[in-house]
């Protein structure tokens, strides 16, 4: 089992975002993350799911999210050179004593602080899911009040395009799209 | 065209070529029950209860291949649709479901016969749709016919609010056109695929096609047998892929799987490549997946491809129509024979038909297996479509009805819904009225949708229901009797006196508990006019053999006790054969059961012994 990252584009229309999580119950898929956001494109919105799986089981996941009436398209960037980012904001108890030292952890964190009261900071970190993960072990032995993180959103590098069709299908039969043999599922 | 969206349902509805919608009507629904006055080509059948008009509907799709329409209205009456609507969806078969909803204001505050019926139906449907506008409804019963029919098929259901029914808009068919950038129901594997598939057909040894019903959908039950035909390939067929090839076909050696043929599943095990066409790989077909078929390389062909090592790895995977994909793949195989391997498989037929029941006398019992056989045997001449409910008597449906044609067998296979056999048979014989339609039913099943009788005989319409009434609910009983001990928790079952029961319903009843008078019963029940119901009453704790238990492997059976006398009963020797045409051009490969004598056994006429029969299982 590892972690794969996977984006699929869909229409922005109502229950999309339900049809996709009650896909995953359905099919006993685990997901570690699920965000959703709007895209350059109107009316289509972009999810980024990472799901627990094995290379079989991403597979397996990739053709059903397919498979839903409103996915426009899946990628999978386990496999790519990627950008991964989260968010996540941490309020964290400090002491006269500590607040220093909470601060200069945050330096280290490249995070920053947005609040500030007597006697809690909120510390906003960007990067990636594991930096963040990281960032709350550091700080909890001060006192974590509440954090709440967004789940990963990533992205390719690079200027390639990502694939215009979706693996396994071709228009035509003599238009063999290059994804179509690596993901053809083939073992 | 200005029309209100309950006219436009209609409309959208005879666009689509249907003929005949099977529903029920109610508040959130009267709109479009109001404008059904307007649309006298399209016959409306009521029916007593919802999950009757999807299983109408899905029997309807079954038998033509066409898109069965069920109606219903919002709240108890979309839910009592929701089994029929799984049953759909696990057989893939193409329905489309038009339920009403509360006014789109009132959607959200627990209105009067609210619910959320597009979410209760997400994970049972292909898709669905929530149509709060008269200027949707169009499109959206496009895309659903669209949707229901094409690629993998699988039940629809468009949702349309009250309000959306009454308000007057413009309606424009070609407007309304699909637009689903998202679907992609057609697959074409890449030509590289198919030469690693024909180069594994090539070097195969002992291969073995496995046949589903994807088959059936396509229609290619020739295109298979060619490739059998060239390549010398023996073909097993799944439950729901009965048909698919002709049972008298010399290729076809029978069902696979729980209750399939022992030496199916023994060559299934042996086989160093399955050519699987359209079919899933359920668990009821392959046992304990760890040890299926481990010798074997697999060939998958499926218009899915979330079927794709699914359950079983495969090694080539040819996603796609599957008559495109064997169109391709013809030409690149070679002729073979494989005549070790059929006789291998042929060596275990005949060891495994001594242990067949058809080879067992009937002593004076009435065995629900000899029933199905006899029945087959007084129908086999006629165009018949035997629709099954779930349990004992549909595997021995599976097992001793011989389907000859595409679309002859209707049964739910992947829900195993009880209750399915008589409303989808009402669906069945709306969809080819010239053909005979038998249902094969529990009296456990056939009580959980008895009340059908009422729709069959306001329709004037005639199903023969055979009930093969043992007064247990006998599978679960089975599997009590093998795996609990005999602990019959809650499966012994009374019923009512069904002749009885026909009669209230103003139609026919017939009993029997002999064998010697099943072959007058199934005649007087031709003769009749109407619906005829006929009690069955069987031996009570008889079992379906072979069987493998749940999670086994697949050749780890559960054998019928071999029986130390094989005579043949006075009653077998009343039995006029009509002469089958695969008794006559048989080449020994499949010879049927009863005819089989093993060497040794001596017949000996006039002393029709009657053996002390083991019960059967222990």
């Amino acid at each position: 089992m590892a972690k794969h990252t996977l984006i699929a584009y869909v229409e922005d229309v109502p229950g999309v975002l339900n049809r996709v999580a009650s896909l995953f119950r359905r099919r006993n898929f685990n997901i570690d993350s699920l965000t959703v956001g709007r895209t350059e494109q109107p009316g289509v919105s972009r999810l980024t799911v990472v799901v627990d799986a094995t290379e079989a089981g991403a597979r397996i996941v990739e053709a059903n999210l397919y498979k839903l009436v409103n996915v426009l398209r899946v990628d999978d960037l386990t496999h790519k050179p990627s950008l991964y980012r989260e968010l996540g904001l941490v309020k964290v108890r400090v002491t006269a004593q500590t607040r220093s030292e909470v601060l200069q952890l945050t330096d280290v964190f490249r995070a920053r602080v947005v609040d500030v009261d007597e006697a809690t900071i909120v510390i906003e970190v960007t990067g990636t899911p594991e930096k963040i993960g990281k960032f709350e072990l550091v700080l909890k032995p001060y006192g974590i009040v509440e954090i709440v993180r967004t789940g990963a959103v990533a992205m390719a590098r690079g200027h390639e395009p990502l694939s215009s069709a979706p693996p396994l299908v071709r228009t035509a039969p003599e238009d063999c799209h290059p994804d179509a043999a690596s993901l053809s599922m083939s073992v | 065209m200005k029309l209100t969206g309950a006219e436009i349902i209609w409309e959208c509805l005879q666009k689509e070529g249907v003929d005949v919608v099977f529903g029920y009507p109610g508040g959130a629904i009267l709109p479009t029950y109001d404008a059904m006055t307007k649309y006298p080509k399209i016959h409306h059948v009521l029916v007593r209860h919802e999950q009757g008009a999807t299983h109408m509907a899905d029997g309807y799709a079954r038998a033509s291949g066409k898109v069965g329409v069920a109606i219903a209205t919002s709240g108890p009456g979309a839910t009592n649709m929701v089994t029929g609507i799984a049953t759909a969806m696990l057989d893939s078969s193409p329905i489309v479901c038009i339920t009403g909803q509360v006014g789109s204001k009132a959607i959200g505050t627990d209105a009067f016969q609210e619910t959320d019926v597009t979410g209760v139906t997400l994970p049972i449907t292909k898709h669905n749709y929530l149509v709060t506008k008269p200027g949707d409804i169009a499109r959206a019963i496009r895309e659903a016919f669209y949707i229901a029919q094409s690629g993998r098929p699988g039940p629809v259901l468009v949702d349309i609010t009250k309000d959306a029914q009454q308000l007057t808009t413009e309606f424009d068919w070609e407007a309304a056109a699909p637009r689903l950038p998202g679907y992609r129901p057609s697959y074409h594997a890449p030509a590289s695929e198919f030469a690693r598939a024909a180069e594994l057909i090539n070097a195969a040894k002992r291969p073995l096609i496995l046949a589903g019903q994807g088959i059936i959908k396509s229609g290619t039950t020739a295109e298979v047998l060619k490739l059998a035909k060239t390549a010398g390939i023996p073909i097993t067929t799944t439950l729901l892929g009965i048909g698919a090839i002709p049972a008298s076909s010399e290729f076809n050696l029978g069902m696979m799987g729980m209750h399939g043929e022992a030496w199916v599943n023994q060559a299934i095990q042996q086989a160093d490549l399955l050519i699987a066409l359209g079919m899933r790989f359920d668990d009821r077909v392959t046992g304990n997946l760890k040890t299926y078929a481990l010798n074997a390389k697999k060939i998958h062909v499926d218009i899915d491809p979330t079927e794709i090592n699914k359950n079983v790895p495969v090694d080539v995977a040819l996603i796609g129509d599957l008559r495109e994909v064997l169109s391709v793949i013809q030409p690149q195989v070679k002729k073979a024979g494989h005549a070790e391997w059929w006789a291998t498989i042929n060596a275990r037929r005949g060891d495994a038909a001594v242990r067949d029941i058809q080879s067992l006398p009937d002593s004076g019992h009435l065995y629900a297996a000899h029933v199905i056989n006899d029945l087959w045997r007084l129908t086999q001449k006629r165009d018949t479509i035997v629709v099954t409910d779930v349990g004992q008597h549909q595997m021995w449906e599976a097992q001793y009805y011989r389907h000859e044609k595409p679309r002859s067998l209707i049964t739910s296979g992947g829900l195993g819904t009880m209750g399915f056999a008589l409303p989808a048979a009402i669906g069945a014989k709306f969809a080819c009225p010239d053909k005979d339609v038998w249902v094969v039913v529990g009296d456990g099943g056939f009580q959980m949708t008895s009340c059908e009788l009422a729709t069959a005989e306001q329709e004037g319409i005639k199903v023969n229901v055979a009930i093969i009434n043992n007064a247990f609910l006998g599978m679960v009983r089975q599997w009590q009797e093998f795996f609990y001990d005999k602990r019959y928790a809650a499966t012994p079952m009374t019923g009512p006196d069904f002749v009885k029961l026909a009669e209230a319903y103003r139609l026919k009843g017939l009993r029997c508990n002999k064998r010697g008078d099943v072959k007058s019963t199934v005649e007087q029940a031709l003769a009749a006019k109407g619906t005829v119901v006929i009690d069955f009453a069987v031996e009570k704790e008889d079992s379906v053999f072979p069987m493998v238990p749940a999670g086994a492997d697949l050749d780890k059976m559960i054998r019928r006790p071999k029986q130390d006398v094989l005579l043949e009963s006075g009653s077998d020797q009343d039995w006029e054969m009509p002469a089958a045409p695969d008794r006559t051009v048989s080449n020994g490969k499949h010879k049927p059961a009863k005819t089989t004598r093993p060497a040794g056994v001596s017949r000996k006429p006039g002393r029709a012994v009657a053996p002390k029969r083991a019960k059967a299982g222990r």
